[in-house]
């Protein structure tokens, strides 16, 4: 009988697969079947344990073709899908390819139209076992066992959707050369042991090791690269979908992590990101603020906050550290020791004080008490930082041509960064708003000093407030 | 203080990274463990190996070396004057880490960074002996991703391109006024002077293989750089302008976008709202328009708003179309990819779809719903042989049309 004849009187095929994912079988059997023109709805494409009976009546020896060399058309892009597509776990798989391959041979183009259902179709599952290789790269976890050797073996369990495990063994081949490794999985195993790959049949969950100390480590760099400011469920699922959750040691973490997030982060909000209001925009605003501000420590010692004084368009503003015992108690800046030897030395360099503003990086007395005293204390770069908001809206209002910053703390205020005095004085700085930046000791300095080094340090310091004002002269016209 | 445990160290040193954004292990040159003495293998594309509740893909060992710094950026939760707990690793526990993530196929790979203790050079020694560690003595084949320090010796930068896939230096912050106000310490001179000279490093090494088969490869996965987001006033028209010029100047394969999140013990130079997530998303979008749609960065400026700002309800490219209505409706039978390219709806796939389906048939609406994921957003946009927009395109309330639910919003934003 002439396979025409087979056609003819309605004779129907049954090709039984020897491998789930046996695309070089398929490909063989397949160009057999067209060169004699068996046409999709007389072949049926059946698995390895799959159900055969439907099938009884058809024949399982195909025909065989008049001309075996005739051309089959395939694309290269159906051939680089099929491949991928045999693997898929749909049972269908194997009639789909034989169809497309026999409507390729009227159209040998068809795979470019993209709008074909049937092409969809194959585009779609060679998508899924393409993306499914890939998960199995990412998710497979291997735990490491030690026989009384020493020797380390590692050991994964891992469900994949389709028949991937033998098409990816390549990847862990390369990756784990030097590794014995062995990756158990429900459709079959493949095991490494650093020179051959062998395959065995399907496995169980239980068959592999059950942990695996590492996992610990593991798990705590989970939680911890994990930033609960920005939980994004959807995003994640999306790419590691439930299923896999079972066989990942991580994933156990996910729903406290999730329900822990928004606790955690505004206690992180709560640790450190001061909230605060709209910035204010007149000066007897700030001092209202200040008064009420207790966003450092210092706000919380017994004291009262001390607000700049002077012209509210001031050319030149000096900013001192923070109000000290004496300040504290007047409620005014620069009233103390200090403040004396700064207005004797403005005087001497022919500055106005009532023509300046007057003011504070740190708007509290920060001190400890001994005994009856109350000793200053330097504020901390975090203090400075914070009182920074307040200063900046002062300095917002004011608009001074000029900042005279007296002492470390102050530069700090105005630059974000600490600066050496003896190296910053003399030269000015620009800052954000335009204004200029100079920069000299504080005149309490000056009091603690003796002998020569007082006398050279009040020569410094007077030499700068009369730079400070030659520079506002200039500026000024 | 008693030594603190791997563990916690552990703990410590990636919550302190976690700040970075850039986990990519993609784009480097093939490498297997075949044949050699250790593990590891890259094939072009990244495995992305947990994805995080934040939704962002764990695919690399991301941690800093130590987070003690001598530097004080306002923006940086390890900064001098922050508050939080430091510890600090040795090169050889960080490399043991690795290794043993590595062969338990959790991670790609290193991504290692650090605060700067002592001096940059001595911290960027550190950094480098940390890869020489795993690539030299346990040839280990798998990526590395060293984060640079700008301000050390060229040298060491050159040994770390030696060893890394991929080296990354932050400019931190789109505009050199941010920098000088939050991050005092750095300087935007050294940060470009440091991105040109790996350029040049790149450059040159990619030119020595095409003649010398052995000579060394030097940071196969190119260089890239991070920007926070929100942390000063520049707006998203400066950031798209600062990250143009960046990916034309040194030829950065990725500049990633961090929206600035609050941290704990947050600094008070910095704002008092955080940006909404979706800001940082809406410029990855712009990014791509750029890289990949052929949009030029003036356009994706032409996108934002008065205030500067891209749109936050609607995708940038939507944004586009709604003012240039006049470039639309795209013919989807005759329009070449170039126009399709700007039709809201339509990707790179999408399009290319288009261009080979059209050969065998006209498109009809149909057909182009069963190649986009919505047939709804696209049809303003495109005519098909039984389908034209007429009035659809120029109707004042087009952009609520197709602007997503408030509802749904709200799930993204801040």
């Amino acid at each position: 009988m002439t396979a025409l004849q087979h056609v003819k009187m309605g004779t129907y095929y049954v090709v039984h697969m020897p491998e789930p994912d046996d695309f070089a079988f398929w490909r063989e059997r397949a160009r057999q079947l067209v060169q004699c023109d068996v046409p999709p709805d007389r072949v049926a494409w059946v698995e390895p344990g799959g159900n055969g009976s439907l099938f009884s009546h058809g024949d399982k020896r195909l025909p065989v073709p008049d001309d075996a060399t005739r051309m089959i058309r395939a694309s290269k892009r159906f051939l680089s899908i099929a491949k991928n597509v045999a693997h898929h776990s749909d049972p269908e798989r194997f009639s789909l390819l034989y169809a497309m391959l026999w409507r390729l041979q009227s159209n040998p183009r068809l795979m470019e139209d993209k709008a074909d259902s049937q092409v969809r179709r194959l585009e779609d599952m060679d998508k899924s076992v393409r993306r499914d290789a890939h998960k199995m790269h990412a998710f497979v976890r291997f735990r490491m066992v030690e026989d009384e050797a020493g020797n380390q073996q590692y050991v994964a369990w891992f469900e994949p959707d389709h028949h991937i495990v033998r098409r990816e063994a390549g990847f862990f081949v390369r990756r784990f050369a030097n590794m014995h490794w062995s990756i158990l999985t429900p459709r079959g195993c493949i095991h490494w042991d650093g020179e051959t790959l062998r395959e065995s049949g399907p496995a169980q969950k239980s068959d592999a090791p059950q942990g695996d100390p590492a996992e610990d480590l593991w798990r705590k760099y989970y939680a911890s690269i994990f930033n609960p400011a920005r939980l994004k469920i959807g995003a994640m699922l999306k790419e590691m979908p439930r299923k896999y959750w079972k066989n990942m040691p991580e994933a156990a973490l996910i729903p406290e992590l999730v329900a822990g997030a928004q606790k955690r982060e505004s206690e992180m909000v709560d640790a450190g990101a001061l909230e605060y209001e709209d910035r204010p925009e007149t000066l007897a605003a700030i001092d209202k603020a200040i008064h009420a501000c207790r966003k450092c420590p210092i706000g919380l010692l017994d004291n009262q906050a001390v607000m700049g004084e002077g012209a509210d368009d001031a050319p030149l503003m000096i900013v001192g550290e923070q109000p000290g015992d004496q300040e504290d108690q007047a409620g005014k800046p620069f009233v103390g020791p200090a403040g004396q030897v700064l207005n004797a030395a403005l005087e001497v360099a022919g500055i106005e004080r009532k023509q300046t503003y007057v003011t504070n990086a740190v708007k509290h007395f920060k001190y400890v008490q001994r005994g009856k005293r109350r000793l200053h204390q330097s504020p901390t770069a975090k203090e400075i930082d914070v009182c920074r908001w307040w200063h900046e809206a002062e300095r917002a209002i004011v608009k001074p041509k000029v900042v005279l910053a007296l002492g470390a703390s102050a530069a700090r205020a105005m630059l974000g960064k600490t600066v050496s005095i003896s190296k910053a004085r003399g030269e000015p700085m620009m800052l954000d708003d335009g204004s200029e930046l100079w920069v000299t000791a504080h005149p309490s300095y000056l009091l603690r000093l003796s002998g020569d080094a007082k006398a050279e340090q009040e020569r410094l310091f007077a030499a700068d407030l009369a730079a400070v004002k030659e520079r506002l002269a200039e500026l000024v016209e | 203080m008693a030594a603190l445990e791997t563990i916690q160290k552990l703990e410590i040193l990636a919550d302190a990274a976690k700040y970075d954004a850039s986990c990519a292990s993609s784009g480097t040159a093939k490498r297997s463990s075949t044949g050699g003495k250790g593990v590891g293998s890259t094939e072009g594309m990244g495995i992305c190996h947990a994805y995080a509740p934040d939704g962002r893909c764990i695919s690399l060992l991301k941690i800093l070396l130590t987070n003690h710094c001598i530097f004080d950026c306002h923006y940086c939760i390890n900064r001098k004057s922050s508050n939080v707990r430091r510890a600090k690793f040795t090169p050889q526990e960080v490399a043991d880490l690795t290794l043993t993530f590595y062969r338990r196929n959790y991670i790609e790979g290193l991504f290692l960074s650090s605060g700067i203790i002592k001096s940059s050079n001595h911290t960027m020694e550190l950094l480098v002996e940390t890869a020489r560690i795993l690539r030299e003595e346990h040839d280990f084949r798998g990526y590395i991703h060293l984060k640079t320090i700008p301000e050390a010796d060229p040298e060491l930068a050159h040994q770390a391109g030696l060893h890394a896939d991929r080296v990354s230096i932050n400019v931190e912050l789109p505009t050199d006024s941010g920098l000088t106000r939050l991050a005092p310490d750095k300087n935007s001179r050294q940060i470009e002077g440091a991105m040109g000279g790996m350029k040049m490093a790149i450059r040159q090494s990619k030119d020595e293989r095409k003649r010398f088969k052995h000579a060394p490869r030097f940071a196969p996965g190119g260089q890239s750089t991070q920007m926070i987001v929100g942390a000063d006033a520049a707006t998203d028209s400066d950031i798209v302008g600062k990250a143009s010029r960046l990916y034309d100047s040194f030829r950065l394969r990725r500049v990633y976008y961090s929206a600035f999140s609050p941290i704990p013990d947050a600094s008070a130079v910095l704002p008092l709202k955080r940006p909404p997530l979706m800001r940082e998303h809406r410029l990855y979008q712009s990014d791509w328009l750029m890289r990949f749609y052929g949009f030029a960065p003036a356009e994706v400026m032409q996108a934002t708003g008065e205030d500067g700002n891209l749109p936050l309800d609607i995708d940038p490219k939507l944004a586009w179309a709604l003012k240039f209505r006049g470039r639309f409706p795209v013919d989807v039978n005759r329009a070449g990819r170039e126009d399709l390219l700007r039709v809201p709806g339509l990707g790179t796939r999408a399009v290319g779809q288009i261009l080979a389906s059209r050969r065998h048939r006209s498109l009809r609406l149909d057909d182009v719903a069963k190649l986009t994921v919505s047939v709804a957003k696209v049809r303003p946009f495109i005519c098909t042989v039984d389908w034209r927009p007429t009035l659809l395109t120029d109707r004042a309330d087009l952009r609520s049309l197709l602007a997503p639910k408030q509802e749904q919003l709200e799930l993204f934003a801040a």
